[in-house]
């Protein structure tokens, strides 16, 4: 598996790498694999608040809609607005160029409730059994 | 992250283990889990909905030719001396027209005009029909049928179980088959069929039609030789490029060719006429149930028309999402609603007020929070254009 070292993951497949007080945000290489083509990306808008665990973006497949989850607390300072026209992106770069919002973490103790890259691969390990 | 909607997303080994016992599985469903299908449940069958992706799947099927596994699908046999006349009581179409060896699209209504299924009857000979109805309304379809047999010297006859289904489209469907026959397909001419067809050694029915606005074929035949049936046309086809393809592209697919799918433009709210689908409907006929209700519906004028869009953004319109006017007034709701790999933008099926019903108006389609622009564009999205190759 390919999940980066120093991120930090959700159970609902989510990711965050933290920089200082800002937390880049997106979808696993898992999560884009489930959801193979996407074709839409519903952005959150820049300097709303974010709550760790509620939805702030819509990722949609050719058949399917889901949501993205805060993986922290914040103000959103910045989304990746190439998303908008290349949806695919996601399917490309999930850790990369597919990143979605950029969030400045308001309680740094948050952190604490995402998992390691350890923790994470074992979670897909026993969905995958 | 997590799927909000359109499909129940069933990995199979989360299932609750008292629901998988009410679900169906086709003959070829150990054949799917090979291939790396993801399953779903349709209808109360446990479905592959994608292999590889959707959009893969459904260009596939446009440019080379795909297999869809279709056993879920229900066939009904009508035979006996007025078996004609009984066929014309519940079905909308006008059978009498409807010649040996071809095939015919039609609606059974309810006395109130509204539907009970969608149907392609097969004419074997006047005594003798074979019908094609929705995989999730079959049970349903047999009792009503039964039901309105009665007092006729006609027998109504569940095979569902008996035959196998699958679909063959694509531009080479029938370069595909003709490995696999001495038969000559280039016979079976569109909504044409042949009983006693033989196939992979296989006694088939095998007829020229389909669900995605491809040339294409579908045959039944004993779900017991399903497998190699299966497995054959996929040998055959890797020249031409084929692959296995999933409900997920046969909606995309249909939805292109704006086909109709109960549950969604048709249901026993719709009727035929509002559904856009009255060329199966004749009303001229002197007797067929819902023809009253059908009548006045016409006279006094629909109200609302199963109608098609485009969305003028890049978001994607689904299911019951709500349809408003350029003054924001409820004007209808979305009824199928997908993106579409060949346009590549969001487009839809919507049940719309008849006054917005016309092609080029401006509407909007709730998505989520927020409204988004589209237009009544003309049907169909992708036309047929007869064989290719």
């Amino acid at each position: 598996m390919n999940n980066p070292k120093e991120l930090k993951y959700t159970k609902e497949h989510e990711w965050a790498r933290i920089e200082g007080d800002i937390a880049i945000i997106g979808i696993t290489s898992y999560a884009v694999e489930q959801l193979t083509d996407v074709v839409f990306v519903e952005l959150p808008e820049k300097g709303k608040h974010a709550t760790q665990s509620k939805p702030i973006a819509v990722v949609e497949s050719v058949k399917s809609v889901s949501d993205v989850y805060a993986p922290v607390s914040g103000e959103i300072i910045e989304i990746n607005e190439e998303l908008v026209n290349s949806p695919e992106l996601l399917n490309k770069s999930p850790y990369g160029e597919g990143w979605i919002a950029k969030i400045k973490l308001e309680d740094k103790n948050e952190i604490n409730n995402l998992m390691s890259n350890e923790e994470y691969e074992r979670l897909i390990k026993s969905a995958k059994h | 992250m997590s799927e909000r909607q359109i499909y129940i997303c069933v990995i199979f080994f989360q299932f609750n283990i008292s629901w998988v016992v009410l679900l169906k599985k086709t003959p070829l469903y150990e054949e799917h889990l090979k291939l790396g299908a993801k399953v779903i449940e349709f209808g109360g069958w446990l479905m592959p909905v994608q292999y590889t992706n959707v959009i893969d799947e459904h260009i596939t099927t446009r440019t080379k030719v795909g297999l869809f596994d279709i056993c879920h699908m229900g066939e009904v046999v009508v035979n006996g001396p007025e078996a004609l006349e009984y066929i014309q009581i519940i079905g909308s179409n006008d059978f009498s027209i409807l010649e040996e060896g071809k095939s015919m699209y039609s609606v059974m209504c309810y006395e109130n005009g509204t539907t009970v299924d969608d149907i392609f009857v097969y004419c074997f000979s006047d005594d003798y029909y074979f019908i094609v109805v929705n995989a999730s309304t079959t049970d349903k379809d047999v009792a009503w049928m039964k039901k309105h047999s009665l007092g006729l010297d006609v027998n109504v006859e569940n095979k569902s179980d008996y035959y196998a289904m699958l679909s063959i489209q694509g531009p080479y469907a029938e370069k595909t088959l003709h490995k696999l026959t001495k038969g000559n397909l280039s016979l079976i001419k569109r909504f044409g069929f042949i009983e006693d067809f033989i196939l992979s050694d296989i006694k088939t029915i095998i007829s020229r039609t389909g669900y995605t606005g491809e040339d294409g074929f579908e045959i039944f035949f004993d779900s017991r030789h399903a497998r190699r049936v299966w497995n054959a046309i996929l040998d055959a086809g890797k020249e031409f490029g084929i692959k296995p393809i999933g409900l997920g592209a046969r909606d995309t697919l249909r939805l292109e060719s704006c086909y109709s799918l109960y549950g969604h433009e048709l249901s026993d709210e719709i009727t035929p006429l509002e559904a856009d689908v009255g060329f199966a409907v004749k009303l001229d006929k002197p007797e067929f149930i819902g023809r009253e209700a059908l009548i006045k519906l016409k006279d006094d004028g629909i109200k609302r028309k199963i109608s098609a869009f485009e969305m003028e953004d890049n978001s994607v319109p689904r299911n019951d999402y709500e349809i408003v006017s350029g003054g924001s007034s409820h004007i209808g709701k979305v009824t199928s609603g997908t993106f579409s790999p060949l346009l590549k933008k969001g487009i839809g099926l919507g049940m719309i007020d008849i006054a917005h019903a016309v092609v080029g108006t401006k509407i909007f389609v709730k998505i989520r929070e927020s409204l988004h622009s589209a237009k009544i564009v003309k049907k169909p999205f992708y036309k047929y254009t007869g064989r290719k190759y």
